[in-house]
């Protein structure tokens, strides 16, 4: 069973994403959303813990999300694809179940 | 597919009224279902129709309700946390003995078996909340 899971909190605020890598299992993918996209800046605390996974999941990320709070893409870490609205419906359709990290 | 959606979060508050809206608007113009969408806890607040944004603002219940008619989808308010929070229907109006009612169009109340049967006939069940 594959798990899509969803991270809407920034990683210095609270600790949802570090529960979601800590127990996500390798075949699962994870996308970023809301405040969710801060922890693929590159350089940040959050990046370094992001790079050691990306061996193991796919991660996403939410462009709209991205622009409305003007992280440019390029200080984005590397390896991590950026989705529109109908790209993360998408992806949900190709995962049997839904994680949100609340 | 068929989706259900799940909002836990009020209009104003938190993005993720609006990151549901778009996912749902997303979902249904992509030519999927969406069975349901439930709202739950702050959530039945984007089923009001008394809520009036500055004009340059979008105008959250309005947007819900558009969708609900131009793809028939339920929008269903979950009656304990609606009845908490104000968000009354007539006939929950009437009962409750208070001057008015503030249901959006296309909004209805009904219960937590409503979450359960969405999930169970969806193919996938995505919340949006804090």
């Amino acid at each position: 069973m594959s798990v899509l899971h969803i991270v809407n909190k920034s990683p210095f605020e609270r600790n949802s994403l570090d529960c979601c890598l800590r127990l996500a299992k390798a075949d699962s993918a994870i996308i970023l959303i809301e405040d969710g996209i801060y922890a693929l800046q590159k350089n940040s605390a959050a990046a370094d813990k992001l790079q050691q996974v990306l061996s193991k999941h796919r991660i996403y990320a939410l462009q709209p999300d991205l622009q409305a709070r003007g992280v440019n893409p390029e200080n984005m870490l590397e390896g991590i694809s950026l989705l529109d609205y109908d790209g993360f419906v998408q992806l949900t359709t190709e995962y049997d179940k839904l994680q949100s990290w609340l | 597919m068929k989706f259900a959606i799940l909002v836990n979060e009020g209009p104003y508050t938190h993005q993720a009224s609006d990151s549901a809206y778009h996912f749902t608007e997303a979902a249904l113009r992509a030519g999927h279902a969406v069975v349901r969408v439930f709202f739950y806890h702050d959530g039945v607040n984007n089923g009001t129709r008394l809520s009036v944004p500055p004009q340059d603002d979008r105008n959250i219940s309005e947007r819900w309700s558009a969708l609900a008619e131009q793809y028939d989808v339920e929008l269903i308010l979950c009656v304990a946390a609606a009845q908490r929070r104000g968000l009354l229907d007539e006939d929950e109006a009437k009962r409750a003995g208070k001057d008015g009612n503030n249901m959006a169009p296309g909004f209805q109340i009904s219960g937590l078996g409503q979450l359960i049967d969405a999930g169970i006939q969806a193919d996938r069940l995505i919340v949006f909340g804090d």
